[in-house]
């Protein structure tokens, strides 16, 4: 898929919590092709201690209003510069990078999200309801102010939901929730995204149940384009680039 | 107009004196969606070896003020796999495309140059004595003469096209290994590689590089690299090229007012992948502004009275 450079205009800063944002973006001209559980690199001006833009995955996309939204975590300089953008501002983005989520062969399937994992699976879910499947999340917080844009989410698929305190939903992770401790799932195809350890638990299971589960990984990288080699992931063919080869793995491709 | 032709002898005439450095534009490809690559001097491709290597563990890059560190550790699938898949893909880009040869002994050197030799599109190479990340070869033989001229003599025999040889700052007298390189036949040199650093996170107190260590590089490391390619340049006589955090026009001027004949441009490429188009067209206007009619009057330039 073509790679383009783009200033976009903040049109929306949307406060969820102390930790997180949703920016809308908006594009002068009709947006170009995007699939979920693609990416952005983000340049983050005026963060002086930052340097390297800010891989962001693409949480939803209107090719309709030219816009996509972007789930932010501010956890240093440059997403907090970036929590802090406002209406008009200029943000300009290396996009859409890295492959997708596949389109599933069966119409039963679940959607697992922890932190700010959960943000690529709002744009799937909406792909895939389009195509006539309707989605399962199960998304899982800390507590109960931790999970994200719930309304979102459940405007286009069922919602279940887990937190550590207990504060909403199934007390617990997500794999402590009614619909990962049955020993018969009901879906065949699970895409996860969020942090390591949940992901290797959720593969773990799906593994078990020979399931096919489609992860989507975090590393750290520079580039985001395949040049510097940076975010490698180990795999049966090695080590390769998470950025182009991924963010999205067959779990049962890498070597956990 | 202004001539920003730079010829720096031996096959090696570049349109403008802006190339990118090995590492951080891939193979030229990774780019093509973003601009017409011919526009640039040059491109130097990932660093190659005689056989497939993994590289360092992940993590590998860890991002410091104004700069990042990198331990990629020369992960590349090695010199054949680059010359019958990869090099029939590139070799009709229309710039000069040059291969950086690495190795851990003086034969894999040997053995990657006599094979990129018979690359009728590659009038040159890049050899790196300068790696960080590597346990056995690379730096190790940058940073004393004997070892840098072993290398450089044996390659010599075998290659007859465009050497250049890639320098490391972690030394104490950089221009003593130039000079050295230069007695062997070389046809330039290229500097800075980067300079070993390391990162750590204090709350968990670990390391951010798997490798403990790594190579700093961006606009952190350019006084450092100006001051090298400086000192290096009143040395040697053959054509220097500068590297070293250039971000801009003003930063490519510099290396070429210092005594570079010619720039790198690297890790900038992360940042933003059209810098090179922009530093082209910088170095035009400036020398535009200051009536200069070639480029390489710039080269040396800086006034010291």
């Amino acid at each position: 898929m073509k790679k383009y450079i783009d200033d976009f205009i903040v049109t929306g800063n949307k406060r969820i919590n102390p930790e997180y944002v949703i920016l809308t973006l908006q594009l002068h001209r009709e947006l170009p092709d995007i699939l979920p559980g693609q990416f952005a690199e983000v340049r983050v001006d005026n963060a002086p201690n930052t340097f390297l833009r800010r891989p962001i995955s693409i949480h939803d996309v209107d090719f309709g209003m030219r816009q996509i939204k972007l789930l932010v975590q501010e956890i240093g300089e440059g997403t907090r510069v970036m929590g802090s953008l406002k209406e008009g501002d200029k943000l300009n983005l290396v996009y859409p990078l890295g492959n997708s989520f596949s389109d599933p062969e069966t119409k039963e399937v679940l959607l697992v999200g922890g932190g700010c994992g959960v943000a690529p699976l709002l744009f799937l879910g909406r792909k895939l309801k389009e195509n006539g499947i309707t989605p399962r999340f199960l998304l899982g917080a800390r507590d109960k102010d931790g999970l994200i844009a719930l309304d979102e989410y459940e405007k286009v698929g069922e919602v279940n939901v887990t937190t550590e305190d207990g504060s909403m939903g199934t007390k617990g992770f997500v794999i402590h929730h009614p619909l990962m401790r049955t020993d018969k799932p009901a879906y065949d195809h699970i895409f996860t995204c969020g942090p390591e350890p949940m992901m290797k638990v959720v593969a773990k299971y799906a593994e078990k149940h020979g399931i096919k589960c489609e992860v989507s990984l975090e590393n750290r990288m520079a580039c985001g384009i395949g040049a510097c080699l940076c975010c490698v992931t180990d795999t049966k063919d090695g080590n390769v680039c998470t950025c182009t080869d991924g963010p999205v793995f067959d779990s049962t491709y890498l070597k956990w | 107009m202004v001539d920003l032709t730079v010829d720096l002898k031996n096959g090696l005439k570049l349109k403008n004196p802006v190339m990118t450095a090995s590492g951080t534009f891939g193979y030229g490809e990774e780019y093509e969606d973003f601009f017409d690559i011919s526009q640039l001097g040059g491109i130097v491709v990932k660093g190659t070896t005689g056989s497939h290597r993994e590289g360092n563990p992940y993590p590998r890059m860890a991002e410091t003020p104004h700069g990042m560190l990198n331990a990629v550790g020369l992960q590349n699938k090695g010199v054949d796999y680059f010359t019958q898949e990869i090099y029939p893909r590139i070799k009709d880009y229309n710039t000069n495309l040059l291969v950086n040869v690495s190795g851990s002994t003086v034969e894999e050197y040997e053995d990657v140059a006599r094979k990129v030799n018979e690359l009728e599109n590659i009038p040159g190479i890049e050899l790196n004595i300068s790696c960080p990340n590597v346990k056995e070869g690379g730096m190790a033989f940058g940073t004393s003469c004997p070892s840098a001229v072993s290398v450089i003599h044996a390659v010599r025999k075998v290659y007859d096209k465009h050497i250049m040889v890639k320098l490391s700052p972690n030394v104490t007298n950089v221009a003593e290994i130039a000079s050295a390189v230069e007695g062997e036949g070389a046809d330039s040199v290229s500097l800075i590689n980067t300079l070993l650093g390391m990162a750590i996170d204090a709350e968990s107190r670990r390391p951010l590089l798997s490798t403990v260590t790594g190579g700093l590089s961006g606009p952190a490391v350019k006084p450092v690299a100006l001051r090298m390619v400086w000192q290096v340049s009143q040395t040697i006589k053959i054509p220097v090229v500068g590297l070293g955090g250039i971000m801009t026009a003003t930063d490519a001027i510099e290396f070429l007012l210092a005594g570079a004949s010619a720039v790198q441009i690297g890790t900038a490429n992360f940042i933003d992948p059209l810098v090179s188009v922009k530093v082209i067209k910088g170095i035009g206007d400036y020398c535009e502004r200051h009536g200069i009619n070639s480029v390489t009057e710039l080269t040396g330039g800086m006034i010291t009275d």
